[in-house]
C-alpha cells in the first residue's frame, strides 16, 4: 500500500535522524549516558494513603468547615469583639461582611460532598497558613508572653492538620492500602558532591547515626550485616540487617534479618542530578513493627510525619558533606523541633556540644 | 554579655545572658562595636513575624572585632574589624556557588519551618525568629558568625563605624533593589518608601545611572533626607496622588521601574483609606499577612515593559495583587533578600572612593542599654526617627 510504504520511509527517515542524532548532541543533561530516560509518570504509588492512619480525614474536615462557619458567626454577631482583637473602632459592617466570607468557606467545606478536597485546599491555601503567620501577632496577650511560643506552635500543628487533611482528600480512596502500622519514608534530596563521594559515605552504614537523629548506633558485624539500635522517648529497639544488594555508586538495600523484633528494609539510590549539578539521593524506607511495645516505640520514632523527619536527617546530611558537619544555631542547640526548641540566645557552651551531642 | 532580648509584641528588654562560644569549626565570635535597628525588626517588634521565642536576641545589622575563630577559619583572624553579613551563608552549595548567598541551603537548622510557610527555605539570618534558624542577634556585646570567611567583610583602616555599618544589610539591600531594575541610561525609577533602605535604592539607582528618582513617602522628614540625602523628588502621598503625579511627571508613560521598599506594613491615605482598613481587617483577622498597598500602586504606575522590584519584606500572603496589569503590560517582577556578600565589595569600593557616605541617614545613636527606647521612637516615628545605631 502506497501510504503504508510513505508511513515506513518516514520511519526509516525518522530511525536515520536517531541514529545521527548523538553527533549533533553535544551535552545537554536531559541526554547525557547517565541521565534517567524521560516520560515517566510519578506519584501513583498510593502512598497518599499511607499516612491514612494518622487521621479521618473527612471527619477532620468537617472540623474545619465547623471552624470556619463558628469563626463567620463570631464575625457576624460580635464584630465589635472582633475590632477590638484588630485594634480598630467602627468597621462593624466590614467585619459583618468578612464573618459572610467566612460562613460561605465553611458552608462550601459541607457542600463538596463527602471528600471536599478543594475546599480544604482553599482553606489551606488563603487562610490556614496566614493563619500560622499571624498566630504570633494575634495570640501575644501584652501581659502573658509565655503564651506565645505555646499559641505559634499550635497554630503551626492546625495548619499541617490542615495540608494532611487536603492532601488525604486529593488521594484515591480506592487505591493500594499500606497495611496499618507499617511505617513508609521517601525522601531525597541533592548533594553538591559526586556520587562516588556519597556512596562511600552510606555503605560504612556505622556513619548513619551521625545525621539520623532516631538511630543511636549502627554496628557493622561481619560480611553486609550489622546491627542497628534506635532510641525512641522511653525505650530502645534493636535489630539485625543485612545488606541485600550493592551496587557502587548507584544504590544500597538493606534488610532486617528472619526472627528480628522489628521488620525493616531501606534502599538508598544516588542518581546524577541534571546538568552535572550533583547527586541526587533517593531515600526509600519502611518498617513493619509488631503490635504492642515495640510497634508503639517504632512508631514513636518517627513521629506523626516520617517523611518531613527524614527531610530533616537529608538535610543534616546534605551539612554534613558539603560543609563537613551539622550546622547549629542557638535556638536548634537541643533539637529541631517545635518542643525542643530553646530561645534564640547563647547557652554558655562550645564545640563539641555541637554536631548533635546536647539534641541527643 | 548584654544582649536585647525579645519578649513579646512592642517588649524588648536589654539582659544578661551567657557569652557566646564557638559552636561549628567556622565560626568567629565578634565583639560588637556598633550595631543598628531595621525596618524590619520593627516587623518582629509588632508581632508580624511568627515562631519568635521570648529571649530570642534580636538584631541583623552589625560589626566590631574578631576576638576568636574556629579550627576552620582561614581567611580571617583575632583582631580583624569586620562588618557582618546578615545572611549566612555557606559558601559551598549550590546557590552559594552562584552567589545567591541568601538562599544558602546549609544555615538553616529550621529549613522546615520555613519551607511549610514559604514552600522552599531562605539562608540563616541573625535575630530574625526561628523561622530563619533561631540564630542569636547582634544587638548584644558578643555574637557568634558561622561561616566566618564568608559572612564577614574586612574594614581598611581610615573608615569609620558609621560610614561601613549598613554594608551589613540596608545599603547593599537597596542597591539590589535598584540592580534589579536593570537601569538603562536616561530611565526614571520610583521608589516607595524613604526609609534607609528606600534612601539607599534612591542613592543606588543614581549610582547605576538612572536619570531621574522619585521618592514617595508620608512623613516629611524621610521626604527631606530623600531630596538632601538621595537627591531624589518626591512625592507625599498623603498630598498628592500617586499614580496621577507620577503620569504627570513621565508624559503618561509611568516610571522605567518602580521599587517596592515598604513591605507588609504599608499605610495608605485619600483614596487609600478603605484600602487600607480592609487590607489591616484582613491582617488582624489572619487572612493576610501583608498589607501591600504600595506594591499594587507601583505595579498600576510602572510603565509597560517595565520592571516591579520588590525589597521590602513581606511575610506570608497578600490579597487583590493585581495580576491583570501585571501580565497585560509585560511587567517583569523581581524580588528577594539581598545577597548582601555578592555587593558589598563593590560598594565598599564606592564608599572609599567618596562617591557615597552612608551615614547620611543616621539620626540617632544611643547606648545598647537604651535598646527598647529605641524600637519604641523608631516605631512611632517619633524626634523624627529614621535610623537608629547602638554602641554597646
Ligand atoms: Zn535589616
Ligand atoms: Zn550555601
Amino acid at each position: 500500500m502506497a501510504t503504508g510504504t510513505k508511513r515506513q520511509e518516514q520511519g526509516e527517515a525518522a530511525e536515520q535522524s536517531a541514529q545521527a542524532a548523538p553527533e549533533l548532541v553535544v551535552k545537554d543533561g536531559l541526554t547525557g549516558p547517565e541521565a534517567p530516560a524521560n516520560g515517566r509518570e510519578f506519584g501513583g504509588d498510593g502512598r497518599q494513603n499511607a499516612l491514612k492512619k494518622y487521621v479521618d480525614e473527612e471527619q477532620l474536615a468537617r472540623g474545619l468547615g465547623w471552624f470556619s462557619i463558628g469563626l463567620g458567626l463570631a464575625e457576624l454577631l460580635a464584630p465589635r469583639g472582633v475590632a477590638k482583637v484588630a485594634g480598630m473602632r467602627g468597621n462593624t459592617g466590614l467585619i459583618r461582611l468578612f464573618g459572610l466570607r467566612e460562613i460561605a468557606s465553611g458552608i462550601a467545606i459541607f457542600a463538596g460532598g463527602r471528600r471536599p478536597a478543594g475546599p480544604v485546599w482553599s482553606r489551606v491555601v488563603g487562610d490556614a497558613l496566614d493563619l500560622a503567620c499571624l498566630g504570633a501577632a494575634y495570640a501575644t496577650p501584652e501581659n502573658d508572653k509565655a503564651r506565645l511560643t505555646f499559641a505559634t506552635a499550635n497554630v503551626l500543628a492546625v495548619t499541617a492538620l490542615d495540608v494532611l487533611c487536603a492532601r488525604q482528600l486529593g488521594a484515591d480512596p480506592d487505591g493500594a492500602q499500606t497495611e496499618r502500622g507499617n511505617v513508609p519514608v521517601n525522601k531525597s534530596i541533592v548533594v553538591n558532591a559526586s556520587a562516588e563521594e556519597v556512596y562511600q559515605y552510606w555503605r560504612d552504614l556505622e556513619n548513619l547515626p551521625r545525621f539520623m537523629r532516631y538511630l543511636e548506633s549502627v554496628k557493622v558485624t561481619g560480611e553486609g550485616r550489622s546491627h542497628w539500635v534506635a532510641k525512641a522517648p522511653g525505650g530502645s529497639v534493636e535489630w539485625d540487617a543485612e545488606i541485600t544488594e550493592d551496587r557502587p555508586n548507584q544504590s544500597i538495600s538493606w534488610r532486617s534479618l528472619e526472627g528480628s523484633e522489628v521488620e525493616t528494609s531501606g534502599t538508598v539510590r544516588f542518581e546524577p542530578a541534571t546538568g552535572g549539578r550533583g547527586t541526587v539521593i533517593h531515600v526509600k524506607l519502611d518498617y513493619n513493627p509488631p503490635a504492642g511495645v515495640v510497634g508503639a516505640l517504632v512508631a514513636k520514632l518517627f513521629g506523626e510525619d516520617p517523611d518531613a523527619q527524614m527531610q530533616i536527617d537529608l538535610r543534616r546530611f546534605k551539612q554534613i558533606v558539603e560543609v563537613g558537619e551539622i550546622v547549629v544555631s542557638d535556638g536548634t542547640l537541643t533539637g529541631e523541633g517545635y518542643t525542643e526548641q530553646r530561645p534564640a540566645q547563647p547557652l554558655g557552651v562550645g564545640l563539641g556540644a555541637a554536631a548533635g551531642q546536647l539534641q541527643k | 554579655m548584654r544582649a536585647n532580648c525579645w519578649y513579646g509584641k512592642k517588649d524588648v528588654r536589654v539582659e544578661q545572658v551567657p557569652d557566646p562560644k564557638i559552636l561549628n569549626k567556622r565560626d568567629a565570635i565578634v565583639k560588637i562595636t556598633s550595631t543598628a535597628i531595621c525596618g524590619s525588626d520593627l516587623h518582629l517588634y509588632n508581632g508580624f513575624i511568627p515562631t519568635m521565642q521570648a529571649g530570642d536576641i534580636m538584631g541583623h545589622e552589625f560589626m566590631g572585632e574578631i576576638v576568636e575563630v574556629g579550627p576552620e577559619v582561614h581567611d580571617r583572624k583575632v583582631g580583624d574589624r569586620v562588618v557582618v553579613s546578615f545572611p549566612i551563608s555557606c559558601g559551598k552549595c549550590f546557590f552559594c556557588e552562584q552567589e545567591l548567598f541568601s538562599l544558602c541551603e546549609n544555615t538553616n537548622p529550621n529549613a522546615w519551618m520555613a519551607e511549610k510557610l514559604f514552600g522552599h527555605s531562605p539562608c540563616g539570618i541573625y535575630g530574625y525568629s526561628h523561622l530563619t534558624g533561631g540564630y542569636a542577634g547582634g544587638q548584644s556585646e558578643y555574637a557568634r558568625v558561622p561561616f566566618a570567611d564568608v559572612g564577614t567583610l574586612k574594614i581598611p583602616e581610615g573608615l569609620d563605624d558609621e560610614q561601613v555599618l549598613f554594608l551589613s544589610d540596608i545599603f547593599p539591600t537597596g542597591y539590589m533593589g535598584a540592580e534589579m531594575c536593570n537601569i538603562q541610561p536616561g530611565d526614571t525609577v520610583a521608589v516607595w518608601g524613604c526609609g534607609p533602605v528606600g534612601q539607599f535604592a534612591m542613592a543606588s539607582a543614581y549610582l547605576l545611572g538612572a536619570e531621574r528618582v522619585i521618592g514617595i513617602d508620608r512623613f516629611p522628614e524621610r521626604l527631606k533626607m530623600a531630596r538632601e540625602g538621595a537627591k531624589a523628588d518626591t512625592i507625599n502621598y498623603e498630598e498628592a496622588n500617586v499614580y496621577e503625579t507620577l503620569m504627570e511627571l513621565t508624559g503618561g508613560r509611568g516610571p522605567d521601574a518602580c521599587i517596592d521598599a515598604v513591605g507588609l506594613e504599608a499605610h495608605g491615605a485619600g483614596a487609600h483609606g478603605f484600602e487600607y482598613i480592609y487590607d489591616r481587617t484582613k491582617q488582624a483577622l489572619m487572612m493576610e499577612t501583608g498589607r501591600p498597598i504600595a506594591l499594587r500602586e507601583a505595579i498600576m504606575a510602572c510603565r509597560n515593559g517595565g520592571t516591579v522590584s520588590v525589597i521590602g519584606v513581606y511575610g506570608g500572603f497578600i490579597d487583590k495583587f493585581p495580576m491583570g496589569s501585571f501580565m497585560n503590560r509585560s511587567l517583569t517582577m523581581r524580588t528577594g533578600q539581598c545577597h548582601v556578600q555578592r555587593y558589598w565589595k563593590k560598594l565598599l569600593g564606592h564608599i572609599k572612593d567618596g562617591d557615597i557616605d552612608p551615614s547620611f541617614v543616621i539620626t540617632h545613636r544611643m547606648k545598647l542599654d537604651d535598646a527598647a527606647h529605641g524600637f519604641d521612637i523608631f516605631n512611632n516615628k517619633e524626634d523624627d526617627c529614621i535610623k537608629v545605631v547602638l554602641k554597646p
